[in-house]
């Protein structure tokens, strides 16, 4: 059964980035920090392409924020996705607003699956997928996983971890949870968001960037959707978190043990 | 005056330990509003556990049904909203277990609540409550306002110390309405079995990470000695070296204990976030520039298969002595 699904791509400072406050704590130091793709939409995307390439359908990438989240847009295309919706909001957004968003968006594609990150790793807030799962009533499949490791068989065959059932009608999926693994079934239409290890995100062919640039995008204006844009969580300040004084070298094991028990006193 | 709604993690009648260092944060926010702290206790056969919970002075409301035997979030993100309501609660929290992160911001939006999740402690004055959290992988602090009239929260459990004991609060059962076919459905859990402490409980963590090859046993050996958990690094797990639920890092497990051990491990920044609430840290890496000496309060530069059996050694001769 083919399956028609949508999947975000959130535009996010680079992690290898350093982030830096500004003095006024504000927001932070833009100037000389990169930007990409979420790197858990980006497993999110693979595991999209994945089920598609399994039982065909359509992939549908969507982005809301600046014009400059085209770029990420552009490049989920790039791995193969097949079209893009560019939700245009300049401003800060938070789950509550993002999820009303995509409500909206849901109602228009009417997805059989959308597939998320678990958390952007700007705002780490781990929210959108739960908030848009109770807002469609839908079932929810969080820190999507899978059983075997980044490293085995299936994983190089490109296989999809989250399976479709013989009769198209739910999904399993073994969630990542404290203390073990938790496999359960989902109905479609599902919400799922994705962990760590669910898969190796491809990287995009050159051809495919190629393409990328014939396939459409249409752009909506976040205001014309008739959602409620300010943010219900405002942010009122940043500032660094306290420094740690480290740096101390110990220079063999005796003197490590001495430290850690004479003066740390942990032992 | 507002009141507090703690939701409980259990699994088999057993309460999960973050579950008291949220009571405790929800005990800081009675603190500053004037209200009471209320805790929900979903499950199956949960007899005992309502009334150990009660001795921490807090009132606790009960819902045990077959229904709930096995942990849904859209099974139990009504019953938790419907205790909410009642209790008049403008307060809705957990701890940031995956449990609490799963099923806070469903509930959240059952209330039209916004959330703020892997809170460290909470600012503004009064009952006017702002909540601080970490941001890009907690490089950055924030203090945020939630604008919605209830508030929902999970807590980093390392942030609060445990509830303590106090005058046995009250026990009430919730009647639980058959909530029909639910869009999910729970097939099996695997649970990784262990006899050492749970990563987040321990008070010493021994971690390992792309230097030890694989071979983990140096360290486990180290940590069984000391009554340690073992972490490790993402590296570590993406190889399939250990269990998932050993990743300790803003993706992973955040940890705080007296003692890390850290050994080949270079020190991500998403690693460092995990650990760096530690209170005394030692870096054992053969690479001298390796990020994590820099964070680390004793750093030694060796090959962690020659340095970590020493330390055991010496560890060995010093408790016989």
């Amino acid at each position: 059964m083919p399956l028609k699904i949508l999947v975000t791509a959130k535009r996010v400072e680079d992690p290898e980035s350093k982030i830096k406050v500004k003095p006024d704590g504000t927001g932070i130091v833009t100037d000389g920090v990169n930007y990409k793709m979420n790197p858990f939409d980006e497993i999110a995307v693979e595991e999209a392409l994945r089920l598609k390439e399994k039982h065909g359908g359509e992939v549908v990438v969507a982005s809301i924020g600046a014009d400059k989240s085209m770029t990420e847009i552009r490049a989920a295309l790039a791995m193969g996705a097949d079209r893009g919706i560019l939700v245009k909001h300049d401003g800060p957004l938070d789950p509550f607003v993002v999820s009303a968003i995509l409500d909206k968006l849901f109602e228009k594609e009417k997805p059989d699956l959308v597939l998320l990150g678990k958390q952007s790793i700007d705002d780490d807030q781990n929210q959108v997928g739960q908030y848009l799962a109770e807002r469609r009533g839908l079932g929810q499949a969080t820190f999507a996983s899978k059983t075997e490791s980044l490293e085995s068989e299936a994983e190089q065959k490109k296989q999809p971890g989250v399976v479709l059932a013989a009769d198209g009608k739910s999904l399993r999926v073994v969630r990542e949870v404290d203390g073990g693994l938790v496999t359960v079934d989902v109905s479609l239409p599902a919400i799922v968001t994705c962990d760590l290890r669910l898969n190796k995100p491809r990287f995009a062919s050159l051809p495919g960037i190629m393409k990328a640039k014939k396939k459409p995008v249409e752009e909506i204006v976040a205001a014309s959707l008739g959602v409620d844009l300010a943010p219900k969580v405002a942010v009122k300040k940043l500032s660094e978190p306290p420094k740690r004084q480290g740096g101390l070298k110990v220079a063999d094991v005796p003197e490590l043990y001495a430290k850690l028990k004479g003066e740390a006193k942990v032992l | 005056m507002q009141n507090v709604l703690i939701v409980a993690e259990q699994s088999g009648g057993h309460l999960r330990k973050a579950t008291l260092h949220a009571i405790a944060a929800g005990q800081v926010l009675a603190g500053r509003t004037g209200g009471k702290v209320h805790v929900a206790l979903l499950g199956k056969d949960l007899g005992g556990l309502s009334t150990e919970l009660a001795g921490y002075g807090v009132t606790v409301h009960a819902a045990d049904s077959a229904g709930l035997t096995h942990y849904l979030a859209e099974a139990f993100a009504p019953v938790v909203a419907g205790i909410a309501k009642e209790v008049g609660a403008g307060f809705v929290g957990a701890a940031a277990t995956a449990f609490g992160k799963d099923l806070v911001p469903r509930v959240a939006a059952r209330m039209g609540a916004a959330c703020a999740t892997e809170v460290l402690g909470f600012g503004g004055s009064g009952a006017a409550v702002t909540f601080q959290r970490p941001m890009w992988a907690g490089n950055v602090l924030a203090e945020v306002d939630l604008t919605t009239p209830v508030k929902a929260f999970t807590v980093r459990p390392t942030e609060f110390p445990a509830a303590a004991k106090g005058a046995a609060g009250e026990v009430k059962a919730v009647a639980v309405a058959d909530p029909g076919a639910l869009p999910t459905r729970f097939v099996e859990f695997k649970e990784v079995k262990s006899e050492r402490p749970e990563l987040t409980e321990a008070r010493v963590v021994v971690a390992g990470g792309r230097g030890t090859k694989g071979d983990f046993k140096p360290l486990e050996e180290l940590a069984d000695l000391l009554g340690a958990a073992v972490g490790a690094s993402r590296a570590a797990v993406d190889a399939g070296w250990v269990p998932n639920d050993w990743q300790v890092g803003q993706t992973g497990k955040v940890v705080a204990p007296e003692l890390y051990v850290a050994a080949g491990i270079s020190g991500a920044i998403q690693h460092l976030a995990g650990m760096k609430g530690s209170k005394v840290i030692v870096a054992i890496n053969k690479d001298s520039e390796a990020p994590v000496f820099q964070l680390a309060d004793y750093g030694l530069v060796a090959d962690l298969f020659k340095a970590v059996p020493e330390l055991v050694e010496k560890i060995k001769a010093g408790k016989g002595s």
